[in-house]
């Protein structure tokens, strides 16, 4: 199990000076874009033990940081 | 013809209910589009002093709604700029300050930020614009006094150093362009092109104005789906997108997540490129899903309308090979110049345009028009202006022109001249490498290859650029980058990777 913070962390790791609430849209509101979200995932794959194919790269999976936790635990347990 | 929206009223006529300017929340036909740009350029003419051959600067999103407020500018007989709304106010201060618009089109999104801007020039929502009741009469008087010298727009280019330059493109360098654009690659009422370039890139030209000439729809694609290449692949899908012409980057991203074996291929019968140089291997990649396609890689600056010289995939190339920028396009002359003498036929020489797709000059630039615009110093006998490209190009053995990296940028490395192009076409190939760019840290004179990959393949990478290039090539650090840095544009960015070192 890994926590919110956990991934709000690396989220404003990726983006300095952006420090998003759980439920905050970051991709339509361009919070994010290609260059941050390319970075995000290679700090996922990196962090955790998963693997990100180009089928759980898309827009539901990024939407909010809470989103991508849900993601990284569903991953998880594949 | 004198005027770019020639181009329109004869598309609107031929083809009133075909699709013209679509972008995710708005559809519109070309008897849509005609009457938007009525509207707004009727908005614009009836400011006090009207803005014919005034600048009028757009502040909106890359939407269909920018570009009626474009065209609506052209429409009311100004020329126009777009402004990108995610730079800093102060960067867009610095050229409304060069531009001084006659008007500043927005839309309710981006008016607070508008307002702040402009100063002294009036503020038009784009939104009342474009319901304003057209009159035709007014359009028509003001279309009667305009020629085809007259400018279209000015384009601001970020250039290296301070200032921006604001390349200034009248109606006759568009017309040009967009015939030659249009009919070498087949434009019609059933192209549907793919935008991803933003309206105050060059590339976007031949998006808009091809689309103008022909009657193709042009869709503007969302830009957060190129964070997300196979929903980006099911929109194109979806929109019945047939051709792209997109900046090298943008196909890379499809290219690395191979998003083109996860989902339906959509249909795509043209692909275009230009920007930046083109990775071997990703549109090798890009080649084996679209075996019958058209392939070009197309070369031109902003001071060319968009492009002078284009290459169609005629052979395989290796992945490590690099493709060639061509010829001329038509009503384009190219010189290859070693200072003021023409190169011999195996020399690297400075790129030289002349001819009908030559912009006018930097506006309210005249000495930095006076560098790069010149007499062309081959010919005497009557005035003739070229454009020197600051690009290195030769020619090889099939009479092809081969581009070599920038004049300036050259390195001067262990007494060798060395091209960093060079360097990355090597690298690319490699297994497992989604980008790279080699950049020479001259205070250490050393060369630097920055790179992004699934895995670290340093080894791999110095191992295979041994093979391939002489001791005096070699990368001396090699730098894993978790992404490579973009610019605004989509292209790899040096000035970034530069601060790097």
């Amino acid at each position: 199990m890994h926590t919110i913070e956990e991934i709000i962390g690396m989220i404003e790791e990726v983006k300095p000076g952006l420090h998003p609430a759980p439920e905050e849209e970051l991709v339509k509101s361009g919070k994010l874009d290609s260059v941050d979200i390319m970075s995000l995932v290679m700090a996922l794959t990196g962090e955790f033990d998963i693997e990100i194919t180009p089928l759980d790269l898309k827009e539901e999976n990024f939407r909010t940081p809470q989103a991508i936790l849900a993601m990284v635990e569903r991953l998880e347990e594949e | 013809m004198r005027h770019i929206l020639e181009l329109l009223d004869r598309t609107a006529a031929a083809c009133p209910q075909g699709y013209s300017f679509c972008d995710e929340t708005e559809s519109n036909t070309w008897a849509q589009t005609a009457r938007a740009v009525q509207a707004v350029g009727t908005a614009l003419a009836g400011l006090p002093g009207g803005v014919q051959r005034k600048p009028v600067a757009i502040y909106m999103e890359r939407c269909a709604g920018a570009v009626h407020a474009m065209l609506g500018g052209l429409a009311a007989g100004g020329f126009y700029t777009v402004l990108d709304t995610a730079q800093p106010p102060e960067r867009v201060r610095a050229i409304l300050d060069q531009l001084e618009p006659a008007a500043l089109l927005t839309d309710a999104a981006h008016a607070d930020g508008a307002k702040s801007l402009a100063g002294q020039c009036p503020v038009l929502s784009y939104e009342t614009a474009a319901a304003t009741p057209p009159d035709s009469g007014t359009l028509e008087a003001v279309r009667a006094g305009m020629i085809d010298t007259d400018l279209a727009y000015v384009l601001f280019t970020s250039g290296s150093t301070g200032l921006p330059k604001g390349v200034a493109v009248t109606h006759r360098n568009v017309l040009a362009y967009s015939e030659w654009v249009a009919d070498t690659f087949g434009f019609g009422p059933r192209t549907v092109l793919g935008n991803q370039t933003p309206f105050y890139f060059s590339m976007s030209v031949t998006d808009l104005y091809g689309a103008l000439r022909s009657g193709a729809c042009v869709q503007v694609l969302p830009k957060r789906l190129f964070s997300f290449p196979v929903q980006l692949l099911e929109y194109l899908c979806a929109r019945r997108v047939n051709t792209l012409y997109w900046v090298p980057s943008a196909l890379g991203i499809v290219a690395n997540w191979k998003a083109l074996d996860y989902t339906a291929a959509p249909a795509l019968h043209t692909i275009l490129f230009a920007g930046e140089v083109m990775p071997t291997a990703k549109l090798n990649y890009w080649r084996a899903h679209y075996p019958g396609a058209r392939f070009a890689n197309l070369y031109g600056p902003t001071e060319t309308t968009d492009i002078c010289a284009y290459y169609e995939l005629d052979r395989a190339f290796a992945d490590d090979e690099s493709l060639p920028i061509g010829r001329a396009c038509r009503n384009c002359g190219l010189l290859i110049l070693c200072g003021d003498r023409p190169a011999a036929p195996d020399e690297a020489g400075e790129l030289c345009v002349r001819g009908s797709f030559v912009a006018a000059g930097y506006y309210r630039q005249p000495e930095k028009t006076a560098e790069r615009f010149v007499p062309n110093p081959v010919q005497g006998a009557y005035p003739e202006i070229i454009y020197r490209t600051g690009d290195l190009v030769r020619t090889n053995d099939r009479g092809e022109l081969v581009y070599c990296g920038r004049l300036d940028n050259q390195i001067k490395h262990m007494g060798y001249r060395i091209e960093p192009g060079d360097i990355e076409t090597a690298a690319f190939g490699q297994d497992k490498l989604d980008d790279c760019a080699c950049l020479y840290d001259a205070a250490r004179d050393k060369l630097v290859l920055f790179f992004q990959a699934k895995r670290d393949v340093t080894e791999e990478l110095r191992a295979r650029l041994a093979e391939r290039l002489p001791p005096y090539m070699q990368p001396a650090e090699y730098r894993r980058l978790r992404q490579m840095p973009h610019n605004a544009n989509g292209k790899v960015d040096r000035k970034a990777l530069a601060a790097m070192l």
